[in-house]
């Protein structure tokens, strides 16, 4: 994935579903591979998700209200080629319910490329990272505006695909403006490495995403998605406004 | 009961699973209260604290009638007697104090019973800091009580209508909240749980429940030691200081939980609300909801130490249902002339239970953590009775 993003020659834009959120819930994704999407992030639902804010909550209750399962997430997407790099994110409790091989064994085998634990800080993540490494999925590490100098180096040393700038001190969700403080912080995450750095949370408005990809390699777009698909726009209308998105990008950028 | 180091370990149990935005919070604390329990002036500051506002020590009370009823020796461990109604002053002192010297104005907090609340809003008021608290609606209802004593004393109380509407999302809500508001506010966990130095840090403030426990059983007891000490389990905070006290003893450990939330009981190895240790789950990893009369035991998982004494054999963890718990408070109302909180009420019930079974043999001498007084548990007994 990693070198995929290297090679893109554009600025990259990372939209983020609930896995199992609907019925349809994989033709989102190809909805958003027309839209211009260079990798996609789908959330594996937990009972507990503490870094996410009311819309994100809402999905995550819905699909596994539904009867959403991990495994079945997986199932939905094996043997299927969007184009594009499908990365995972969950809260580590479902790792940790596998073990760390077996769960990235099972990502791997259904065709993911990477992985996003959020409340896996680097102190904790050996095991994960190993784990990661020997299945050939890509973990990609958070960094927050508070994480002091010498951290956020080891951070985007060991983060692997990109490095997950957390622009804002909160939860995700849908915000009014970009925070003021992440352009400073992908600022310093650049000055210590040349992995890719998206700026993710509260990305909400085409200008949001254009205004936060230019200092950054790209954005990702959760919340504002998904409050779409939560207020029963379909696959084409979600894709339109990625779409927008992706315009806004590529101009302003 | 050790120090579990810099990161928080005890055994494979505890650490710190955060999101990168709170490590510098969580390192914050630990380091301000590493250098804060090594001050012998703040060490004064809170006995102050604990003699002339909370009123400690607090008495052991043997339970003369119950004694003779079980044919065995019990002594209570009054924390019903602590200002405020419970154990959950002692922790929320020290924390208060370790707030204001971190230059914090604010406090925040989760709560079931309301109990921890409402200590958090009492040591709020008195070190004139504010008071945001989460509490789940299904808690609000049935510990309204609780909910107006926190509004009286100045606390902003914040309902949570995620989830189970009890203790796990008011612990969820609270530290989606903390992330915002690090600069400025201070997140005072309840129990011996969340990410590392809480864990540590709660079973420190709380072992005065111990400590003093094993000074005054020393006094009363032939052979200074009891052979039996039972406090219940939720987070497993009162239960943590009162071990703290006899761990070095031969005394025998037994945590109680309720049947519905017996995290440490009957929980796997899992990771929520920033630490490793026993919750109770489903069959892919989703962490189930707890049910328990007593909503301070209503909680999916036990403290990251609790499920390391478990596994060495220190300490072992048993449950109780519902229906004998309401019947332990009662009879202990009736004996002793003490209402105790249901969660409380959930040692008694074990004590009974295993008195009657030969497990507690006749003449055994037990030392139970009395956690907290039922006045905020009056309706419920009163639709059961
Ligand atoms: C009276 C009382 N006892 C016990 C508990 C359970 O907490 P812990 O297990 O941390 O002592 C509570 C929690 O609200 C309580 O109010």
């Amino acid at each position: 994935m990693e070198a995929g993003f290297r090679a893109a020659g554009r600025k990259l834009l990372m939209p983020y579903t609930t896995g199992g959120l609907t019925d349809d819930w994989v033709e989102y994704l190809r909805a958003f591979v027309a839209a211009g999407a260079d990798a996609i992030e789908v959330g594996l639902p937990f009972s507990d998700p503490t870094l996410d804010g009311p819309t994100i909550q809402e999905a995550s209750d819905a699909a596994l209200a539904r009867g959403t399962t991990a495994r079945g997430i997986l199932a939905d997407v094996t043997g299927l080629d969007f184009g594009v790099p499908l990365v995972a994110s969950t809260y580590y409790n479902l790792v940790a319910h596998d073990g760390p091989e077996r769960f990235c064994a099972a990502l791997r085998d259904a065709g993911f490329a990477g992985l996003i634990v959020p409340d896996l800080p680097l102190d904790e993540a050996g095991e994960l990272i190993a784990a990661a490494e020997a299945a050939g999925i890509e973990l990609a590490l958070l960094a927050s505006v508070v994480t002091p100098a010498p951290r956020l180096a080891q951070i985007a040393e060991r983060s692997r695909g990109f490095v997950y700038a957390v622009s804002l001190m909160g939860t995700t969700g849908e915000r009014r403006e970009v925070d003021a403080a992440s352009a400073a912080l992908v600022e310093r995450l650049k000055a210590v490495t040349d992995r890719p750095v998206l700026h993710g949370f509260g990305i909400t408005t085409p200008e949001h995403a254009a205004r936060a990809s230019r200092a950054a390699d790209g954005v990702i777009v959760g919340a504002a998605l998904v409050r779409r698909v939560l207020d029963g726009a379909g696959p084409e209308e979600v894709g339109g406004y990625l779409a927008t998105m992706r315009r806004a990008i590529d101009q302003g950028a | 009961m050790a120090d579990p180091g810099p990161r928080g370990r005890f055994g494979d149990h505890g650490g710190r699973y955060v999101p990168e935005p709170l490590v510098a919070a969580c390192d914050e604390v630990a380091a301000a209260f590493q250098e804060a329990w090594a001050d012998a002036g703040f060490r004064r500051s809170l006995a102050n604290l604990l003699a002339l506002h909370v009123g400690r020590p607090t008495p052991l009370t043997p339970a003369w009638r119950l004694s003779a009823e079980l044919g065995i020796d019990l002594l209570l461990k009054r924390e019903d007697l602590a200002h405020t109604g419970s154990h959950k002053i002692n922790n929320v002192l020290g924390q208060a104090l370790l707030a204001s010297r971190m230059g914090r104005t604010r406090l925040i907090a989760e709560t079931g019973a309301g109990m921890h609340g409402v200590a958090t809003a009492t040591a709020a008021a008195l070190l004139g800091l504010e008071a945001t608290v989460f509490m789940g609606e299904k808690d609000m209802e049935r510990q309204a009580p609780n909910v107006f004593r926190m509004r009286v004393l100045g606390a902003e109380v914040v309902p949570v209508r995620s989830g189970s509407r009890t203790l796990k999302d008011a612990t969820s809500q609270a530290m989606r909240h903390w992330v915002g508001v690090v600069d400025e506010a201070y997140y005072c966990v309840g129990s011996v749980i969340g990410p590392h130095p809480y864990p540590y840090m709660v079973r420190e403030l709380q072992r005065v429940i111990g400590d003093e426990a094993r000074g005054q059983c020393a006094a009363e007891l032939p052979a200074g030691v009891p052979d039996f000490v039972v406090a219940c389990v939720g987070g497993g905070s009162n239960a943590a200081g009162t071990f703290a006290g006899f761990v070095g003893t031969p005394a025998r450990l037994v945590g109680v939980e309720a049947a519905g939330g017996a995290g440490a009981a009957r929980g796997r190895e899992g990771v929520l609300h920033g630490f490793r240790s026993s919750f109770l789950q489903d069959g892919d990893g989703q962490v189930t909801e707890a049910h328990s009369i007593a909503p301070g035991l209503d909680y999916p998982g036990v403290g990251p130490e609790h499920a390391h004494l478990r596994d060495l054999g220190r300490a072992r963890y048993v449950t109780v249902e519902d229906g004998e718990v309401v019947e332990a408070a009662v009879r202990l109302a009736r004996t002793e002339g003490i209402v105790p909180a249901l969660e409380s009420a959930h040692a008694v019930a074990w004590v009974i239970r295993a008195a009657a079974s030969g497990e507690l043999p006749p003449g055994a001498s037990v030392l139970l953590t009395l956690s907290g007084r039922g006045d905020k548990d009056i309706s419920t007994l009163m639709e059961l009775l």
